[in-house]
This record gives C-alpha cells, structure tokens and sequence, in this order.
C-alpha cells in the first residue's frame, strides 16, 4: 500500500455541502480529509444557475424550504459578500400564466415570510426594459446572485488552512467494514493510479447525485432520483435583476445574471444513469422558446455555452412529479441500520448549503464526542488567492494596474493574463496537484468567452510546456481533453454565430493542425 | 430609392476566399467578361498550404499518401463528394493554371509531386498537404530526414511558441530543438500578433541583420532553422534567401494560427495578378440581393450595406463559403443559403449536426451539408434539375464534403471553381 493517513472525518464529495462541512468543522477544530473524483463543483454544485433565493420560488410547494431559503439568504450576503452580487430578483408573469397562481402569490410569500412587493408593470418594464410587453403582473423579491465555484473554493481554502486535506480527482474504491462501523475507505488517484488509505472516525457521504453509488460501497442502500437540469450561457449580461416566471416551477423560467452574462434554466429531465449527462440540442431550444415568452430577446441572443447538473432527489414514498420533489433535506444517519460511523447528506440546494453543512456537523460532534458550537454562522467567508480569479473583471483590472510589458494577454476574450494563469496554476500546485488546461478554466475565467478555448487553449498550454508544468506530446493530450470538455458546453448552442466560432475552431485544430489524429489522455 | 449605377457583365463571381479567386482567375484567363464581388475574405485564415485529399475513407478516417488513392476510395465511400464529378486531369490543370500564376505573382509553391507531403503545424503535430509553399520546403525536408532543427520564436508573440513545436515532436524527432530570441525591434518584448505589421518589419536589411546576428550563435549543428510565418510580403523569396546567408543555414516558415501571412500573400497576389487582367473587382462589397430576370440574366444588388450598384450578369458562380462567411446560415432549427434561397442538404435535426466528440474521427454530419449540384455544378432545386441554367456553386458551400476532416479545402475550392467556369464557358 502507497499511503495511509489517519482523520478525524472523511468527506466524499467536493460539491457545496462538501466543502462548506469541511470548513465547518475545521471551524470547530475538526479536521478532514475531503476526497473527490472530479474537481470542485463537477456536479450539481457547479451545474446550476448560481441563484441565491430568496425562498418566493418554493412557497407554494415548500413553504419549510422557502423559510430556510430567506434565513441563509440574509446570512450569506452577511458573511460571503464576495461571492455575491446582491442583484434582487423580480417574479413575472405574462398573458396566458395560470392567473390563480398569480394571485395566490403575494398571500403564499407572507405566510412564510418572503418579502415580495407588487410593482406597476410600467415600472417594471423600465427597470428591466426587456421584459415582455405581454407582461401581467410583476413582483420584487430579494434574489441576489452568487458564484458557486467561487463559493466552494474559498469554503476550501479556509478548510485547508485550518489542517483539513483535499484530494481531487481521488476515487472511493471500496470500504473496509468492521461489525457496526467503517473501520478503513480506499481511495484511488485517478491520473496516477496510486492508492491510499483512509482511517477515518467519522464518513460523512456528500457525493450528491452519486450518494447511492457511496453507500452502495457501505452494503446500503438509498434511492435517489436523477433529475437533469440544462442552462444556457449568453455572450452578454442580459438583466440587471434575476428574472423568475410567476408560475409553477416548470422548463426555462429563471435568467439570472452572474457578472459579465447571463444564465437561463432549466430543464427537469429525469436521468437513469449519471453517465455521459450532457445538454442536448432540443433541450436548448425548449429553453429558449419557454425563456422568450418572458423576455422576448432571448429567441434572437447568442449563446455561448449550455451545461447541465443532475439534481439529486431523495425518491419520495409516493410518486410525484420532480418538479414538487422536496428541494429540501434529509440527513440520513445510517447508525440506524447499524453503521454507527456513516451518516449521509444526499439532496438539499445551493442556498441552504450553508444550513446543511451546520446540521451534518452539529450530528459528527455529538458522535466524536466533541460537543463544539458551529461557527459558521457567525465567522465571515475569507477572500483568498484560490477563489479570487474566477471573478470576471478582476484580471482585467489587475493587469491593466501593473502594465507589464512581459505579461502578455492570454485570453482575450476575458482579458486573462499571463500572471493570473500564473498565480491560479500555483495555487493548484501548492494543493499538490498537477494543472492542467481544464483545472485553470475552472478557477479563472480562461475559456469562458466566445471563442471558448480556440486562442486561449493553445496559448496556455505553450506557456505551460515553456515553463514545465507539462512535458512533450503530453501537451497534446491535454489539448484534446481541454477542447472536448468546452465542446460539452458548445455542441447544443451551435447556431449562428457561435456556429461560425464552431467552424473556426475546427479549421485550426483539425484543418491546419491534424488534432484528432492524435493521441488521447492516457488512462492511468 | 435613389438609382445606382448599373454594370453589366457575362460572369459575376460572388466570393472572395479560395474559389472565388480562382474562380476569377480561370474567368480572367478564358477572356470571359466577369466581375467579383466579396468582403475581404478568408484568405486571413487561410494557412497557405494547398491541400487536396489526404482522407478518402471516412468511417476509418485513415491518411493517405496518395491523394489519387484516396479519391478512388472516395467514389465508394462518399459517391457525392463534389470530386467524383471531376476528372484527375481536370484537377491537375486546375491546379497547374493557379500554382502557375501565384510564381508569376512571386509566391512560388512546392512542384506537384502528384503525391501529399508532411509538415509541421504550429501545434507541433504533423500534418499533410499537397502543395506548399516554398518558404516551407526545408522544413519539410528537415522533417523527412529528422535532420537536427532549430525552431525559433520570438518574445512577446504568444500565439507561436517554438518549444511547444519541439516539445510535441520530440519523441519522433530528437533532433528538433527550440529557442527564443527578440523580434527586430521589439527589445522591450511588447506583445506581438502575426501578420503585416511583423511582415513588413521583416522586409528592412537592418532588421534582418539584427534577426540574424541573433540566431547565428544558437545554430550549432543545426540543418535549418524555423521561424514563424512572417518573413515579408511580397519580398518573401529574398529574404529568406538573405536569412539563409546571413545564418549559414537554410531557413524556412512555419504555419501559424491566425492572422495567417502566407494567406495574406495569397490574397494579395491574387488581388495583384486579377488587378493586372482584363477583370473588374468590386472588393469590400457585398451581395446584398440576387434574382433572375427574363431570359436567366441575373441582378445583383451590390453594396456594402446599402446599396452602391446594379449588376446584369448572364452567369453567376456562387462561392460564398460556409457559415464563417456566411454563405450558409443556421438558426435553431434550420440551415439556409441566403442569397438565392437554394435547397440546402442537411441532416434531418440539430440533434444530428454535430457529433457527441469534438475531435469523432468520423466528422460531423453539418460539415457535409451544403448545396447539392449537377454535373456542370450547378446547385440543384430539390429535384435532380437545376435551379437556375446558369448558376454555378463552388468551394466550401458544396455538400458531401468535410474539407477540414478530408483535408480537402483549397483543392477543392480551385478545382470546383475551375469546373463552373468551364461549364459556364462552353454553354457560350
């Protein structure tokens, strides 16, 4: 065996609960070990429209959630102010909404303490001048938006500051059972192939939609449903406030602004298997017909990327549609089947992260035996280094500060410098990672722009063969996989010009330069 | 509506890229009475490389030395590809008639061979073409002996980078080494982007001298040396001849990723040689609206955005491209040609345009829609009958052909042009 490391937890998954519990315990003085088989956020952590709610979207089917929701609002634009753009929200609905709906609103947000005011559509239409012209009624709620992967890195950072240990791309194997608990876990890099083990007090299962595969590896067994939510990416910031239809929660009804663009969601597509979990072309255009009832430009705007998540739902007793499928969460404590160990956070939401992390917490202390108070609460949200250049603008401003000749433009349609692709390379190795193109996209905003990846892909990638991060043909490799990944995104917005963009980029890589006949990423 | 002047003509060529040129030229040459019409167009883009067919077999994708080997296979594997209506001698006068004016206008390309040859990208893979220019030839050479190379590049340009060339090739070319050195002029390393401005700074002796003096120390056992592509304009042949003394070693270029500057000598000795033929050239316009008139004539409105003149043409050679430059455009749901609303062959849904796999050696299936034509290239109606008697497609816009994964792009913009100016001349 290569490696064996002794703590106190051990977390699996690196989503937003993840690694808000990780920093929640190193708050309390508890330390981790957070493994994870992708990246930070690879799954519905990062695949979601970065909406902070206020709580108006779940009144009518959820009015506990929506509660929590308006709780860790407040709480968060307290204590992570830089991960969120307190944007405000507005809740629209246009000729042909269910109108009882509509009236039922306001009566639904006081019950359960949402404030939502009423706003003359006049009014509305010249705070939002997109807004439809068949517009009927139009409510302001307190919605901001928030950065998850910003969120979640610096949720990290903090937790590895204070001791805790984060393994990426690392995958659970298997778990060593003793009679009524986890005694060991066996983890694998998934690029090396080395493996570890994990002796660990505590396992905390927080692998979201994987969550059942997790416990499955414990001889347990949870049923989680598989909801696919797709969003589009425009070219540009479209609202100034998050737009919501006024209506039941349905395909294509929220537009959120996140810095520079926009975000417009979702679909709710239930998945069997979490394989290969990609938006498609029909998808998009459901969204984008759905969107463009509420804000009619959205039919005619580029879009420069889709993504999807897959929204983990606990199956409910009887069958409901996943649309009124709780959103909210259960904490699963397996010592009731007789693991003592093991406890399991599976579904819950990006808002009440927060929330979730403190109550799972508060259930390992009592279990350590560490009765410690959560901090969380009170303790502001750290800006550091490894969140800090996922922000748009701020590499702009930063160069543009210290105009240096030598420091030329890499990216060119974020205006990401070379010293940043610097410093966020840095900061990966200093995790004791090896970078690669897709890990520096992920924390910066390399890649994000219209040309996704064309210029800026091969640019990086010399700047990281001269300076050594990667050696030889393997450069190549890493070109391939950087330029399949952005194309995950592309593939269902390929229309007009994002289309023309397509065609460029394929003229490069494989006209002029033969790319798909090279060698792939060599499976360790 | 104000009136705009009217022009009349016998062929108007619609497009500026590789088919539109040659296009042109070949009309140019046959005495025809033509005029073009296109935005400044892709050449920017283009490599400079003149290829003809190194993938006949799709599914497999596999490469072939032997371009003539590979369109045999493309008759059983892709019958409609635009090639199978063209006879080899056909495309070899093509080629020989283009390659032929390009030496005239001083950029001389490497002597068929009648087989496709290796060379190396900015990326440091190996690619294929047919015909090169021959500022590239002793890179070529290079790399079929593996002779000891040096790959130069230049502080401040960040879209080449000598060591991710000789990084990549490593393995297959031990001998391949890279260095850095400043540009001419450039000692503060300010940030430096390919294309006229660096060509022409290339064109000054002093700065040549200061290129060469600074090389010179890092040869050592060197063969050739490499250096991106923008060694001048016009004045290409001599100064890399210049270089070659100065250096003691032949020097050749290397391709780059846009802006491209052996594609801008392409556009340039094209727009140099027509300027000198019988051949009018309306640059920087557009079509802006096209409609037949009684007895097949044609009218083009021509502008840029508005409309500057009328143009009465018998003929019309559609060579308007793909969707870079707009000659096939695509919404959510459907794939149009704009200008004469021509049927466009395309596959049944979005779903279906484009593969799962960026990189799927099998190609996506978009990059083979296009307009459908007849044996003279005439774009077809939906039936197997034209739609105009005297419309001619040529270059991307064709259907059936996947330039980029079939490494077919100029060959078969020259050899398709030369096709509808041949058939338009002799239906005189």
């Amino acid at each position: 065996m290569d490696h064996s490391f002794e703590t106190q937890v051990l977390i699996i998954g690196g989503g937003a609960t993840g690694t808000g519990l990780a920093r929640d315990l190193a708050l309390r003085g508890i330390q981790s070990i957070l493994t994870e088989k992708g990246d930070i956020n690879a799954g519905a952590s990062g695949g979601n429209h970065g909406l902070l709610h206020s709580g108006a979207r779940y009144v009518s089917s959820d009015s506990a959630v929506a509660a929590e929701c308006r709780a860790e609002n407040e709480l968060l634009k307290k204590l992570a102010p830089h991960c969120i753009e307190e944007t405000g929200g507005l809740f629209v609905a246009v000729a042909g909404d269910d109108e009882t709906h509509v009236a039922d609103f306001p009566h639904l947000c006081e019950r359960a303490g949402i404030p939502a005011t009423r706003l003359d559509i006049q009014d509305a239409r010249e705070l939002e001048p997109v807004l439809s012209p068949d517009t009927i009624a139009v409510y302001q709620v307190e919605d901001a938006s928030i950065d998850p992967f910003k969120l979640s890195l610096e949720n990290m950072a903090q937790a590895q500051a204070l001791g805790s240990r984060l393994f990426r791309h690392t995958q659970l194997m298997g778990f060593t059972m003793g009679r009524s608990s986890i005694r060991s876990a066996l983890l694998q890099d998934i690029k090396t192939g080395e493996e570890m083990v994990i002796d660990p007090e505590m396992v905390v299962n927080a692998a979201g939609a994987w969550a059942g595969e997790v416990a499955a590896l414990a001889g347990l067994s949870i049923q989680i449903l598989y909801s696919k939510g797709s969003l589009l990416v425009t070219d540009r910031r479209i609202t100034r406030r998050i737009i919501n239809r006024l209506r039941e929660p349905s395909d294509g009804d929220i537009l959120v602004p996140g810095g520079t663009v926009s975000i417009l969601g979702t679909t709710s597509v239930r998945v069997d298997s979490l394989e290969d979990i990609r938006p498609t072309p029909d998808e998009i255009n459901l969204i984008v017909d759905e969107g463009s009832a509420m804000i009619p430009m959205l039919a005619k705007t580029r879009y420069i990327r889709a993504y999807a998540g897959v929204r983990p739902l606990l199956k409910p007793e009887v069958e409901e549609n996943d649309r009124s499928a709780t959103r909210g969460f259960t904490l699963l404590d397996h010592a009731e089947e007789g693991l003592e160990n093991f406890v399991t956070i599976p579904g819950g939401k990006l808002t009440t992260y927060r929330f979730m992390a403190e109550k799972t917490a508060d259930l390992v202390c009592e279990r350590l035996g560490i009765p410690r108070p959560c901090l969380t609460r009170t303790e502001p949200l750290p800006s550091t280094e490894a969140g800090r250049w996922s922000e748009p603008g701020l590499g702009p401003r930063d160069w543009i500060r210290d105009k240096n000749p030598e420091n030329p433009i890499l990216c060119e349609c974020e205006m990401v410098p070379q010293s940043i692709i610097r410093r966020v390379i840095e900061s990966i190795t200093a995790q004791h990672e090896r970078p690669d193109l897709q890990a520096i996209g992920l924390r910066s905003r390399m890649g994000k722009g219209s040309c996704q990846g064309t210029f800026c892909g091969k640019r990086v990638l010399a700047h990281m063969i001269e300076q050594g991060d990667v050696a030889g043909e393997e450069g190549l490799a890493h070109l391939r996989h950087f330029l399949q990944s952005r194309w995950k995104g592309e593939r269902p917005v390929l229309w007009g010009d994002q289309l023309m963009q397509a065609e460029l980029k394929e003229a490069l890589y494989c006209g002029l330069s033969d790319l798909e006949r090279y060698p792939r990423m060599r499976k360790a | 509506m104000t009136e705009v002047p009217t022009m009349e003509c016998d062929l108007a060529i619609v497009g500026r890229g590789m088919a539109g040129m040659a296009a042109t030229l070949f009309a140019a040459n046959r005495g025809i009475s033509a005029v073009q019409v296109g935005m400044i167009g892709e050449l920017i883009f283009a490599s400079g490389l003149l290829d003809l067919l190194a993938v006949g077999w799709r599914e497999k994708g596999i490469l072939e030395r032997d371009p003539w080997a590979a369109m045999d296979l493309l008759s059983k594997e892709s019958p409609k590809h635009p090639y199978v209506r063209l006879k080899r001698e056909e495309i070899e006068t093509a080629f020989e008639e283009v390659v032929s004016f390009l030496e005239m206008q001083g950029l001389p390309y490497s002597s068929q061979t009648g087989q496709n040859t290796e060379m190396i990208t900015p990326l440091g893979t190996i690619k294929q073409t047919y015909c090169a220019p021959r500022s590239m030839l002793a890179g070529i050479q290079a790399l079929r002996e593996k002779a000891p190379c040096l790959v130069v590049d230049f502080h401040g340009l960040t879209d080449f980078s000598g060591k991710q060339i000789s990084a990549a090739l490593q393995d297959k070319w031990p001998g391949i080494r890279s260095a850095r050195v400043p540009f001419p002029g450039n000692s503060e390393k300010r940030e430096l982007v390919t294309g006229d401005i660096m060509a022409e700074t290339m064109e000054l002796s002093k700065n040549r001298e200061d290129l060469a003096r600074d090389i010179r120390p890092l040869v050592n056992d060197a063969h050739a040396v490499g250096i991106p592509a923008v060694l001048g304009m016009e004045k290409n042949r001599d100064i890399l001849e210049d270089l070659r003394e100065r250096i003691g070693v032949p020097v050749f270029e290397i391709p780059t990723f846009p802006v491209s500057v052996p594609g801008l000598r392409l556009n340039n000795a094209f727009v140099r040689g027509l300027g000198e033929k019988a051949i009018k050239r309306l640059g920087q316009s557009r079509v802006l609206q096209a409609k037949e008139v009684n007895g097949g004539a044609f009218v083009l409105t021509v502008g840029r955005r508005e409309p500057e003149m009328t143009l009465r043409a018998r003929g019309v050679i559609l060579a308007t491209g793909r969707f870079w430059s707009r000659g096939l455009v695509a919404d959510r749901k459907r794939i149009r040609e704009p200008l004469f609303n021509l049927p466009v062959h395309q596959p049944e849904t979005r779903e279906q345009w484009h593969r799962v796999d960026f990189l799927d050696l099998k190609g996506h299936p978009v990059n083979r829609a296009g307009v459908d034509i007849d044996d003279c290239f005439r774009p077809l109606d939906g039936s197997e009958d034209p739609a105009f008697e005297r419309l001619f497609a040529a270059g991307s816009i064709l259907a059936h052909q996947d330039w980029k994964r079939m490494k077919c792009g100029s060959g078969l913009a020259i050899s398709s042009a030369y096709k509808a100016v041949e058939a338009f001349w002799k239906m005189r």
